[in-house]
């Protein structure tokens, strides 16, 4: 077994990059995989929290990176819902400049054997704990938003990915509003496309279950009636290599509903 | 935006903000972008004219709607024409 290694960025924090390691590592064990997601958001750590594992960290990144454990398998934590999912938990009380890209490489290479997919949830920034995240990765997701600041950091990272030989890292755009979309008060599919030029592999939709779903420890992507939790299953498919369509936000109203409009005015 | 009169929506200022922000970004991480640029331009027109390469300027440029390249070369000479 040779795990896919891939780590999911974005530049600017806040944007769901944590929130999109849990449910595609989440979806990807629902379909039968092998996965371990990795936090290196060192002294920041929040994945524990999103799976609802943060009571079970004995050991970290860290203390694997240090040998300070018998083996990575001491540290992982394994998820009690799903079979094979797996977390190495980031460290919160050490410094970030703890780790280094040389460990981070050695550490996900003795992990490659055991898994199929390695999710590296990167913290933001473009410094060294970004470096440390991207040194082991073969492939590269961006999670950006609708907006100006973060599709301007997307744009960087792109570029910084590419310095680093990884040429078509996939796009997440994350939290779009289709009613601002229609008012045209928000930037659409197309224009990030357009401006990005890099490969989509899904749009989620801004959701309130979303944060539901981080007051409980349980990620989105097992709630069957939430449309993020679908977005994030339809991006589970597609980078297993389905073509799945995007599904629609044009939520133009017909008929009926321009008519009805008409009688309220708006 | 004088540009947008017919479309003053903010998702259309948004777009344009970001493309004038990006040709500026790429310009400035791909190091030495203006360098090359510049050697490159040299080279071509110094085949028919000869510039004075020390007052020569080049710059990104970038106004309210769009982002240009400006080039001031002062000729000092023309070439004669190379018939054969």
């Amino acid at each position: 077994m040779a795990a896919r290694v891939i780590v999911v960025t974005s530049g600017k924090g806040g944007v769901g990059k944590t929130t999109t390691v849990a449910n595609l590592g989440t979806g990807l064990a629902l379909r039968q995989k092998k996965v371990v997601m990795i936090d290196t958001d060192i002294g920041l750590r929040n994945l524990d929290l999103l799976m609802g594992m943060e009571n079970r960290i004995c050991f970290d990144l860290i203390n694997v990176a240090e040998n300070e454990c018998r083996s990575f398998r001491q540290a992982l934590i394994k998820d009690k819902r799903v079979e094979n999912l797996f977390l190495l938990p980031a460290s919160q009380i050490k410094n970030k400049d703890a780790l280094t890209a040389e460990q981070m490489v050695r550490i996900v290479d003795e992990l490659k054997e055991e898994f199929d997919y390695i999710l590296i949830d990167s913290p933001a920034g473009i410094e060294s704990g970004f470096e440390n995240a991207v040194a082991p990765a073969t492939e590269a997701i961006v999670v950006t938003n609708p907006e100006v600041p973060a599709v301007r950091d997307a744009d960087r990272i792109i570029g910084l990915l590419q310095a680093k030989k990884i040429y078509e890292p996939l796009l997440v755009l994350n939290r779009l509003r289709s009613d601002m979309v229609k008012k045209r008060d928000m930037l659409d599919v197309d224009d990030i496309n357009d401006i990005l030029a890099i490969k989509l592999l899904g749009v989620v939709p801004e959701d309130e279950q979303i944060i539901i779903a981080t007051n409980k420890g349980e990620p989105v992507v097992f709630n069957q009636q939430s449309k993020a939790g679908e977005a994030f299953r339809n991006i589970v498919r597609r980078l297993e290599g389905e073509a799945v369509p995007f599904m629609s936000f044009n939520t133009e109203p017909g008929v009926f509903g321009r008519f009805w409009k008409m009688l309220h005015g708006r | 935006m004088k540009l947008f009169r017919d479309d003053p929506s903010s998702k259309s200022q948004a777009v344009e903000r970001l493309r004038l922000i990006l040709v500026h970004d790429r310009a400035k991480v791909s190091t030495g972008l203006l360098e090359l640029l510049r050697n490159e331009i040299i080279n071509a027109i110094s085949k028919y004219v000869e510039i004075d390469e020390d007052q020569m300027e080049i710059e990104l440029n970038s106004s309210e709607a769009k982002a240009e390249l400006v080039a001031n070369i002062p000729v000092l000479k023309v070439r004669r024409a190379l018939d054969n």
